[in-house]
């Protein structure tokens, strides 16, 4: 590297003499005493690092403290030892867990496809609604009649799990000595699409219906809310081109195939793009609140596995080593996802 | 000019009103379902012939309710879990986020990243578990017994919401802020009044996010809260439906309505606050979902 006299000497107008360049005095003086440059910096502005305090401070011991709980995955488990102290037996629990044949690795890797398949079938009926509920909010031109329709339809969003899975449970439940069957069974037997033993014994106890439930009540409970981001996209369509297309002949369908469509692909692109990344992050609770033991076979997911294991039958390290692996393709998933929707458009999800 | 529509274009526009049409009235008819089946008679709920509007009307199932204690003290419940866990969360949010967004913070990258990367890779339900254990142990060595307090603290921060915030503080103009300084301002003077009042839209909707997760929040609060009448709503509604979905629990139901109504009473009671703020406060969700662009 050349190094110019300029750099460092200034000439002084007054004196005519070249003297130190102040500037560079203070750059030289940051690269020597580096940390006590940045000891000043926090101490200039110590009430903005004050402020972050709390925030680290909650994230630290209740989001950043279980993942070093998480470490017990190689450690045998023990519950009142802390993680440091248990013995490390390395990859033994993930082991068990992946080889073995024994009940332990079949269920897991039944839970790993269920978590799967899950999110899969979620992608191909759940992604769908929204886009097609926003292009049909689009038809409609009366401000009031959408509005109602909107509120309507958002409003399952707003409501707890425990709400929509306490409906879903009685609405579909079967028939007993006290209790009569859910309206909606009642209605899908009458309508012969199941039969009455199925619907006497409940919906939710079939291990066959679980997956279509899970995907109705999903649609049932977000498509409405999901749609406001590309109803937002398709209003930005400037109507000129609406009408450029019609002047050129286009039908309802050709409209739609080069007006709307190109329009919002790069929103259905982003949104489809953060849903394969989430495609193994599905939310336990709902599954905890609508599975039972005749379901177990299509509607454990690997946390409600791990739940089981971890939780009620006392066994955190195998618990750990199932969450472990989840959440690290997981997050592969969804640093992949990020990385390739920053390629795509330049927004980063995240 | 009007021009006509073609057929296309009407067979379109039909399709779509029948489909919105069917769509909405089938999001909506669970919960009129719900007040018409909490509103009918034993037999009526016992045999399905309730299907819209309540038949044999009794308001039983709704008195039998309001005099249960145990409900009143998990509405009690459900509304300090949301306020307190709502006002400590914007604090620590708004705090954390003003720091954030000012350019010279030192390892801004850093804090940002700690923040982000809990969105990528969660601990997950054991280990947080196991977590939950140790806090309440620190904490009832500390003296704070009253697990409601725990879940109000620990629980329910969500690094999104703080981008949210983030985003919406970056988006004031710095000549503002530095107006103020010139004028006086301390640091948590340009916070409070010049900082909030500009980005009251994106406080408003993430406080909503806030107040909304915590009323409806169940797990949690069902794994840590050991005592029955520190129960929130949503663990009691849940706990009474495991009551009363067991046959052998049932076996001596003598009421003038089924028990299923007791149920949607319920269900009716913990939805109405919801439905009473939701006109206002849907048109702010609506908004919080464009804040950052397309985000989830």
């Amino acid at each position: 590297m050349k190094i110019n006299a300029t750099d460092y000497l200034v000439l002084d107008k007054e004196t005519g003499k070249y003297k130190a360049d102040p500037e560079q005095v203070v750059r030289d003086d940051v690269e020597k005493h580096y940390w006590l440059h940045v000891g000043r910096m926090i101490v200039k502005d110590w009430r903005l690092y004050i402020m972050l305090v709390p925030m680290i401070l909650v994230f630290l011991f209740w989001r950043y403290f279980p993942m070093y709980e998480l470490l017990g995955c190689f450690k045998r488990y023990e519950q009142v030892t802390p993680v440091a102290d248990r013995l490390f037996i390395g990859f033994s629990n993930f082991k068990s867990l992946l080889v073995g044949g024994e009940q332990l690795s079949l269920e897991f890797w039944r839970a790993l496809r269920n978590t799967f398949l899950l999110s899969f079938y979620g992608l191909c009926f759940g992604f769908p609604m929204p886009i097609i509920l926003a292009l049909f909010f689009n038809e409609v031109r009366s401000n009031a009649v959408r509005n109602v329709f909107q509120v309507m339809t958002y409003l399952p969003k707003f409501m707890s799990t425990v709400i929509m899975t306490s409906l879903t449970l009685m609405l579909v439940k079967g028939a007993s000595l006290v209790n009569g069957m859910g309206v909606i069974s009642q209605a899908l037997v009458h309508l012969g699409l199941v039969s009455e033993q199925i619907g006497n014994m409940g919906l939710l106890n079939q291990a066959s219906m679980f997956r279509s439930i899970y995907q109705i009540t999903g649609i049932w409970e977000s498509a409405g809310y999901d749609s406001i981001v590309f109803f937002a996209a398709i209003i930005a369509i400037s109507p000129t081109s609406y009408e450029a297309a019609q002047i050129d002949g286009a039908g309802k369908m050709a409209q739609m195939r080069y007006v709307v469509l190109p329009s919002i692909l790069s929103t259905v692109v982003i949104m489809l793009i953060t849903r394969i990344g989430h495609l193994l992050m599905v939310g336990y609770e709902k599954v905890l609140l609508l599975y039972n033991l005749n379901t177990y076979v299509t509607a454990d997911v690997v946390s409600t596995f791990a739940q089981r294991v971890g939780i009620l039958s006392g066994n955190g390290g195998i618990a750990s080593a199932a969450e472990m692996m989840n959440n690290i393709i997981g997050m592969l998933l969804v640093i992949c996802a990020n990385t390739i929707a920053k390629k795509a458009s330049n927004t980063s999800l995240y | 000019m009007r021009r006509r529509l073609e057929i296309s274009e009407l067979i379109f526009k039909v399709l779509s009103y029948l489909f919105l049409a069917i769509f909405a009235i089938a999001c909506l008819y669970p919960f009129v379902y719900a007040i018409a089946a909490s509103l009918s008679g034993y037999h009526e709920v016992q045999y399905g012939e309730v299907v819209l509007f309540p038949k044999n009307v009794q308001f039983k199932a709704f008195a039998d309710m309001f005099n249960n204690n145990m409900f009143w003290n998990s509405y009690s419940n459900t509304l300090f879990l949301t306020f307190y866990g709502t006002l400590w969360a914007m604090g620590v949010a708004i705090l954390g986020a003003y720091a954030l967004s000012k350019k010279r913070l030192l390892f801004r990258k850093f804090f940002n990243f700690f923040l982000v990367f809990t969105m990528w890779f969660s601990a997950g339900m054991v280990p947080q578990y196991l977590n939950y254990l140790a806090t309440q142990r620190v904490f009832s060595s500390i003296g704070i017994t009253d697990d409601k307090w725990l879940v109000v603290i620990a629980m329910g921060m969500a690094a999104m919401n703080i981008i949210l915030l983030r985003n919406a503080f970056e988006g004031v103009p710095s000549e503002i802020e530095e107006a103020a300084i010139v004028d006086g301002a301390t640091e948590f003077q340009v916070l409070s009044k010049v900082y909030i009042p500009m980005t009251k839209s994106t406080i408003a909707t993430v406080a909503l996010f806030f107040a909304i997760s915590r009323w409806n929040g169940y797990y949690w609060a069902r794994q840590m809260i050991k005592d029955a009448n520190e129960h929130p709503l949503q663990v009691f509604i849940r706990l009474k439906l495991e009551q009363f979905m067991d046959p052998e629990q049932m076996a001596g139901w003598r009421e003038v309505y089924a028990s299923d109504s007791m149920i949607y009473a319920l269900i009716v009671c913990s939805v109405i606050p919801i439905l009473i703020i939701y006109p206002f406060i849907q048109k702010y969700f609506a908004k919080g979902t464009n804040v950052g662009g397309v985000k989830e």
